[in-house]
């Protein structure tokens, strides 16, 4: 497998260019305590805060990696369970999530408790296509004789799904590999649309054509329907400074 | 079974299952999005010296809950836990 990919990253017209393209934005998000600062150093070379209980990380956190030439910037974000921010750290996440932009979101989870942060996985599946599942501490399910149908859960979910034991070095290669898979657009994740019940599917049938007028595609027309339906004070504040002209002239 | 009470009242090393989130709008997808589903089981863990917060055992992740909220949460307790 690994051979394969350099031999077709290497016969890609693009790739002397590479090193010298604008790096992608790798966003790393997930529920508090599942190891995203343990990715963050394995991949970067440096040293955040880790340690076992939850909410370490209080600031997004950047650094850089080189892979098969080309470079790549790291966000490490603050834990967070749902993109509505109930803290200061988790509103620092959904922020990035939703209005950075980033090239490819990796959602890490903790694979001994997948119901738990699935959630998560679908929620932010909602906000960018351009998402990668990695299921860390891949070690300690197998611990508990937890088996994960990683293939299965990729097909439901639509996205790639990558398996880790950061703490050991483990899979990180072929997250790497992924990562880069999707930002050269080799892998094309579609997050399954979640559907909703008819009378709010005709809310969003009215708003999601206007929202798109003003914005576009960058942040999914759908979802800023949704949040806008739900009354989301915390999102509407942060969606209209995130415009470009600040919100001028625009009236929801 | 016991008859039905709100979370609040569920004493630190206690199991029930949560029966019915009423709190609405924003705190109630809050409460869901934490695994505060119903059907789901959950454990009192540890009160606060002031009483408020708690934590709870909720689906595999240890999380404190204010009692405004708690409140709003209706439980089936486990005999005799
Ligand atoms: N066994 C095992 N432990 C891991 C693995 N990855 C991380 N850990 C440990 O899990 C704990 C949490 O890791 P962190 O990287 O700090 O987690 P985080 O997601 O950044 O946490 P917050 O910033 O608090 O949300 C640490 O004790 C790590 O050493 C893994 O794959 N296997
Ligand atoms: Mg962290």
């Amino acid at each position: 497998m690994p051979i394969i990919n350099a031999v077709r990253v290497l016969s890609d017209k693009n790739f002397k260019s590479d090193c010298t393209k604008k790096p992608a934005v790798i966003a790393l998000a997930g529920n508090p305590n599942t190891g995203k600062s343990t990715i963050f150093n394995a991949l970067t070379g440096m040293r955040q805060h880790t340690g076992n209980w939850p909410g370490k990380t209080v600031l997004r956190t950047q650094g850089q990696y080189i892979y098969n030439g080309q470079k790549y910037v790291l966000v490490d974000l603050p834990g967070t369970y749902s993109l509505l921010p109930h803290s200061a750290e988790e509103e620092v996440a959904r922020d990035f999530l939703c209005f950075s932009y980033p090239d490819v979101t990796v959602v890490v989870v903790d694979a001994t408790c997948l119901e738990r942060n699935l959630n998560l996985v679908l929620q932010i599946g909602e906000v960018t296509r351009q998402l990668i599942l990695c299921l860390n501490l891949m070690d300690e399910a197998r611990r508990k004789n937890l088996i994960i149908d990683s293939d299965l859960l990729s097909r439901r979910l639509g996205i790639p799904v990558v398996e880790t034991a950061a703490r050991n070095g483990e899979g990180l290669n072929q997250l790497r590999q992924t990562i880069c898979d999707v930002v050269n657009h080799r892998i094309t994740p579609v997050p399954t649309p979640i559907t909703y019940p008819p009378d709010l599917e005709q809310a969003i049938a009215i708003l999601e054509p206007q929202v798109r007028q003003i914005m576009g595609e960058r942040l999914n027309p759908r979802w800023v329907a949704l949040r806008l339906i739900a009354g989301d004070q915390s999102f509407i504040r942060s969606f209209f400074s995130s415009l470009p002209d600040a919100g001028e002239g625009v009236k929801l | 079974m016991h008859a039905c009470m709100t979370l609040d009242r569920l004493l630190p090393g206690c199991f029930a299952l949560v029966e019915e989130v009423q709190a609405q709008g924003i705190t109630r997808r809050r409460l869901l999005d934490l695994g505060l589903v119903p059907g789901t089981i959950i454990q009192a863990i540890h009160r606060s010296p002031l009483g408020d917060p708690t934590a709870y055992q909720i689906r595999g992740a240890i999380i404190a809950l204010r009692q405004e909220d708690t409140l709003q949460i209706r439980i089936i307790p486990f005999e005799g836990t």
